[in-house]
């Protein structure tokens, strides 16, 4: 049967000076329809690579990701995108909604892009924002909100779009424990709905909140299963100054 | 993303930065209004010259005679010509020497200092038409002078409104007045051309006088200008053929001695030369536009720069290369668009002040009621609008691509 996300050996080499740098080593994962997964790592561990490729905001140096069914390592700028647009919902840590557009507005690009027409286009935003709470601020500007209720609208525009996968990257990064709780609820109770939800976390904590956890360490995936196995939020085996030592040679 | 949502987005960035937007635009606006400006007050010059030519006639023309510096200009005399129209009426239907200059008249102690002093013959006045040959102006009292007036120089005149009312309140007829010392008696007035106010040296201050006399106060001997009239302007070609034949053969060849120019000629040439200003004027006006244009282009960068975080959104929600470069030409065309738009306001507005302005003085100068307007033409302000959204496009593009081309990640990391 085939996947919904699957890479297979993949590498991602950038040069650095003289060096190169493996940001990805050999990578071979695969998720499938409705999972819940939570890739976690520390600074420099590679996820944010991995995140990247697996939104098609990047492709691999070698080896082939298949979203969908569908190869999508190899394609341009503008399949990409496509792909993106069809596929994928965002949610980033800063929510990373466009300051001057209404909330609507906001909620509506992904279906704009799409070329979905505008009474739809509409109809769909406002549908997206009845699901998390936020319907009656519409004409409101993001500035006008709270961070919660910002990051809520960026849910919002991620589920606009109908994606295969909603791609969160630390979305409880910069909000308050409470709210990030919240949030995490929501994207749990979105996974229930039948959502399949890939978080990007460096915090443990949060991580425990997915079904599976995928622990990321240079590049590479030295955890992959079952969130609440006690190997899965344990510290590799290894002196933890050499890890600080590391960390702070690879930022 | 359609091309009214763009439009919207830009309207709105536009409005956001008031100060900003308006400097941007600043280049195309004045480029715009100099251009509008200038080929305004192009078109108002050649509709009065063009208006001038009708009203003088256009079967008119002037023969100047020079004659080849060794005296053979006394083997001309009027009559020559005189006898010249006789021979070919088909063509031509009058002749008058043509002697102006301006005199000093006195009357009383009163002193006209600016009058323009005509010397012609009888034929200057035609019976047909009942007004003056040249400017078509008919006599509000008294008569024209006479072939025997002419014959024996008298020193008799016909006199413009504006001296008749200054020089004797209206009741002119019969008076005399001193020309340049010598004593003449008003036979004539002729009616009012000026539209408004009559001026000092304007076109009412003229006097007609035998051309004979003209020349003696002149201190001339010969005449070197004669006015001619054809039968109608489509033979006033042909007409000028027979002036310059018989001249040809007077002056034995010699093309150098004489020249002849019809009215047409002389409007074409006005307009040639008007042509070439405006070609020039517009010409440095173009450089404004291109200083806008390159100053769109500097602002875009800056907007493209300040931007990053928002393009790169724009391309994780799955935003194309030819999305965000839509956007951006589409703002840059709007900008300049919108200060093509009050380039035109501003110089629809200048042109018609200024018009008013150089048209009060231009109908001074030149009289016969000549009238003055400048209104821009609707094909110069088509082709203004036109240009300017095309220099906004032209100019948007690179910062425009340079927007596409960013790297979605790089983009989105941008603070």
């Amino acid at each position: 049967m085939t996947h919904l996300i699957e890479l297979k050996d993949v590498y991602k080499i950038y040069p650095m000076g003289d060096e190169t740098v493996h940001a990805l080593d050999g990578v071979s994962l695969s998720i499938d329809q409705g999972e819940f997964v939570a890739i976690v790592g520390s600074s420099g561990s590679g996820k944010s690579t991995a995140m990247n490729i697996i939104g098609c905001l990047d492709v691999p140096t070698s080896g082939s990701y298949h979203l969908g069914g569908v190869d999508v390592s190899t394609m341009d700028d503008d399949q990409q995108a496509e792909i993106r647009n069809k596929m994928l919902g965002f949610i980033f840590q800063q929510y990373n909604l466009i300051p001057k557009l209404s909330v609507l507005e906001n909620v509506e690009l992904p279906l704009l892009y799409a070329g979905v027409p505008a009474e739809e286009r509409r109809d769909r935003a406002i549908r997206s924002l009845e699901r998390v709470g936020l319907a009656d601020k519409w004409k409101h500007l993001p500035s006008q909100l709270s961070g919660g209720q910002q990051q809520r609208v960026s849910i919002a525009r991620a589920l606009a779009g109908s994606p295969s996968v909603i791609l969160a990257d630390e979305p409880t990064g910069a909000l308050d424990s409470r709210t990030g709780r919240e949030v995490l609820s929501f994207l749990k109770q979105l996974n229930r709905e039948g959502d399949t939800v890939v978080l990007i976390t460096h915090d443990n904590s949060i991580a425990v909140r997915a079904d599976r956890i995928i622990r990321l360490q240079d590049g590479r995936i030295i955890y992959d299963g079952d969130a609440h196995d006690p190997r899965a939020v344990v510290q590799p085996d290894e002196p933890p100054e050499a890890d600080i030592a590391e960390q702070e040679g690879a930022v | 993303m359609n091309f009214g949502q763009s439009f919207r987005l830009a309207l709105k960035s536009l409005t956001t930065s008031k100060m900003r937007s308006l400097l941007t635009m600043l280049g195309i606006i004045i480029g715009v209004a100099s251009v509008i400006v200038i080929l305004a007050l192009g078109n108002g010059v050649q509709g009065m010259v063009d208006e001038q030519v009708e009203k003088l006639g256009v079967n008119m023309m002037q023969t100047y005679v020079w004659g080849r510096g060794d005296g053979s200009t006394m083997d001309l005399d009027p009559d020559d010509m005189y006898q010249l129209v006789e021979e070919h009426p088909e063509v031509l239907t009058g002749v008058s020497p043509y002697v102006s200059f301006q005199a000093t008249l006195r009357r009383g102690d009163e002193k006209f200092d600016k009058t323009q002093l005509y010397g012609v013959s009888e034929v200057m006045f035609k019976n047909e038409t009942q007004a003056t040959m040249d400017g078509g102006q008919k006599l509000t009292a008294g008569r024209f002078l006479s072939f025997l007036d002419v014959e024996r120089r008298s020193n008799v005149c016909v006199i413009g409104a504006y001296l008749a009312q200054e020089a004797f309140q209206g009741d002119a007829l019969g008076q005399t007045l001193s020309i340049n010392g010598a004593s003449y008696t008003v036979i004539g007035v002729l009616d009012q051309l000026s539209t408004g106010e009559m001026l000092k040296g304007g076109p009412d201050d003229q006097i007609y006088i035998p051309y004979e006399n003209a020349l003696e106060l002149m201190g001339a001997r010969y005449v070197t200008l004669y006015i001619f009239t054809s039968t109608s302007g489509e033979t006033a070609a042909q007409a000028k053929e027979v002036i310059d034949s018989m001249l040809y053969d007077r002056f034995q060849g010699d093309t150098d001695a004489y020249f002849t120019q019809t009215m047409e000629e002389q409007a074409n040439l006005i307009n040639a030369m008007m042509g070439v200003a405006i070609g020039v004027l517009v010409a440095i006006a173009a450089i404004s536009l291109l200083v806008g244009g390159i100053g769109i282009m500097n602002i875009m960068l800056v907007s493209v720069t300040e931007r990053t975080r928002e393009i790169g959104i724009r391309k994780s929600l799955g935003a194309k290369r030819k999305d965000i470069r839509r956007q951006f030409v589409i703002e840059a065309g709007t900008t300049s668009a919108i200060g093509g738009l009050l380039g035109i306001a501003l110089g629809y507005l200048l042109a018609t002040g200024v018009g008013a302005l150089l048209g009060g003085m231009l109908a001074a100068q030149m009289g016969g009621g000549a009238s003055f307007s400048a209104a821009p033409t609707f094909g110069s302000v088509a082709i203004s609008f036109g240009v300017s959204v095309g220099i906004g496009v032209l100019f948007g593009y690179l910062p425009a691509n340079k927007a596409a081309k960013l790297n979605p990640i790089d983009a989105l990391r941008y603070d």
